[in-house]
């Protein structure tokens, strides 16, 4: 015992000590300079190519022989400001459409996810139910299932229900992403690892106790960006349901388009698009990362 | 004569085809400890994961205070709050601060009040020495204060029996010591316990009885200075002497 302390005595007193008065090595500084010098170098090399690649695309796109009509026909801000109102009347039902389609999907998504993940004989014909749901509303495209609902559901002449395109449309839109939702959730549901159920139960919890204070909150917490992912998915999605003729923000663009010959209001509506989705893209990636640091942080512990 | 705090009887459990524990019959009194041994896959982790119905018997008994929990009209719920676990991967829960693990079970299934809880939870993080770790998550705790936690948390429920499944497997030398000295003073405090180790040393200090596992089966018994140090069967012997050569006896 002695004798270690002893050696640990003699390594704090070796002559490479880096005590309280250190000092920078000249080693260490002409490292420093090599490193400025190689970062000065890099800024430079990405400045000049971004140059080049931008600068060249657009002088491609500026001197095109046909730029000046097509920046009348896409761009003219004037008429651009003049159908904006219309434009914004159109996009609120996107946004409204949106909203109540997303509560309904996470509820009815969730409903399916639990019904897959759980073992209880009692659920067998729902799994089975589920599963055929999901294949089903994966694997059609999502126009199709506009299409098949807003014509199709009318054309049975249910009494009672309504032939509204608009409900019709969102109906579809639930439909088709509470299948997508569905999977992510189950999948978060899936990568929880099974000691974590283990420790609960035996800590006597119920399976639903289980499931709602230990494996649900993690999970949910894992699949938040895909989630996100597929808000925004969603809301550029809802533009499809303008085939019905509900004047959506696509749909009103396109009435104004078709009375002028000029593509300006489509362009409108983009942005409009891109006014919501890339925050929302930025919200994505940044929980991406948080969840990823989390994961890794972890796996250190 | 006082009734066991655990019996198995005839225990037998197979994956499939393949047999993992044969014949297992044990008495645990209360306030005692029994250690199982054995190589690895010699069905120790199973022979806990049986006790607290995390698995199904395929033959057998296990009696908890003469009762019989392996009966089909049994809650396993009900059973598993009277027996705490403590697993070889901790697994506190990593959303929850040390707290929120520990008052969890007391406060949803023994519908204990969140504040009486919280208070208890305290008490127990004191005299383990981590009541300065109470708002901290699992992923900034040491594995050897996870694995305290972890028994904290079993010991929260006040169980009747505690099963420690290889808790120190995960752990560095330094780290398996604080973990070791927590299970020493429960067992000082009369906590009736069920143990499956490698730390030959540690059964020897704890043990009341120490249970041989070979190949699914309770291939010798007794008490600790005779298993570890004079074994009379030959796997036993073999054993023990592979342990002592890795330097953990």
């Amino acid at each position: 015992m002695s004798n270690e302390e002893g050696r640990s005595e003699d390594h704090r007193a070796a002559p490479y000590s880096f005590g309280e008065n250190w000092q920078v090595s000249k080693l260490e500084l002409a490292r420093r300079l090599a490193r400025k010098k190689r970062n000065q170098r890099n800024i430079l090399i990405a400045g000049l190519s971004s140059f080049v690649v931008l600068g060249g695309l657009a002088i491609l796109i500026f001197t095109s022989p046909g730029f000046k009509v097509f920046s009348q026909t896409f761009f003219k801000w004037a008429y651009g400001i003049e159908v904006l109102p219309k434009v914004i009347l159109g996009f609120a039902t996107n946004v409204t459409l949106t909203i109540i389609a997303s509560i309904c999907v996470a509820i009815i998504g969730l409903t399916i996810a639990l019904v897959r993940t759980s073992r209880s004989p009692t659920f067998t014909p729902f799994r089975i139910l589920a599963t055929v749901y999901v294949d089903l509303f994966r694997g059609i495209p999502m126009l199709l299932v506009i299409l098949l609902v807003g014509f199709g559901v009318p054309a049975l002449q249910i009494k009672g229900f309504t032939n509204n395109v608009l409900v019709l449309g969102t109906l579809a839109v639930i439909i088709t992403y509470s299948a997508y939702v569905a999977e992510v959730l189950r999948s978060g549901i899936l990568s929880i690892h099974p000691s974590q159920r283990s420790a609960a139960r035996s800590l006597g919890l119920t399976n639903f106790q289980t499931l709602r204070f230990v494996i649900m909150p993690q999970a949910l917490r894992r699949v938040t960006p895909p989630l996100l992912n597929d808000l925004v998915a969603l809301i550029k999605d809802t533009g499809l349901v303008s085939i019905l003729g509900v004047t959506d923000a696509v749909r009103a663009a396109q009435i104004q388009t078709s009375r002028s010959f000029n593509y300006t209001p489509y362009v409108i509506a983009a942005v409009l698009f891109l006014c919501i989705t890339v925050p929302l893209t930025r919200l994505t990636d940044r929980s991406l990362r948080k969840s990823i640091e989390r994961q890794n942080a972890q796996g250190l512990a | 004569m006082n009734l066991p705090v655990l019996e198995l009887k005839q225990l037998r459990k197979s994956f499939g085809d393949e047999l993992v524990l044969e014949d297992i019959s044990i008495k645990v009194p209360e306030h005692t400890a029994t250690v199982f041994i054995g190589a690895s896959g010699s069905g120790k982790s199973t022979l806990l994961r049986c006790i607290n119905l995390l698995e199904q018997i395929d033959d057998g008994q296990i009696l908890i205070d003469g009762e019989d929990i392996s009966a089909v009209d049994v809650d396993p719920d009900l059973v598993r709050r009277k027996l705490g676990m403590v697993f070889q991967s901790f697994n506190l829960f990593p959303h929850m601060n040390v707290i929120e693990n520990i008052i969890l079970a007391p406060t949803k299934v023994q519908g204990l009040d969140r504040d009486e809880a919280i208070s208890q939870a305290y008490e127990l993080l004191t005299r383990f020495g981590l009541k300065e770790k109470a708002d901290q998550y699992p992923d900034r705790l040491s594995g050897g204060q996870q694995q305290r936690v972890a028994i904290i948390r079993s010991l929260a429920l006040k169980p009747r029996l505690l099963l420690l499944d290889e808790i120190t497997s995960a752990l560095d030398p330094v780290l398996v010591n604080e973990v070791l000295s927590t299970v020493r003073d429960l067992k000082s405090e009369g906590m009736t316990m069920v143990l499956a180790t490698h730390e030959m040393g540690f059964a020897k200090q704890v043990a009341d009885e120490v249970c041989y596992l070979h190949n699914g089966r309770i291939l010798e018994w007794g008490p600790p200075e005779k298993i570890l140090e004079s074994p009379t069967q030959p796997q036993t012997r073999e054993f023990i002497k592979r342990v002592q050569e890795a330097g953990r006896l």
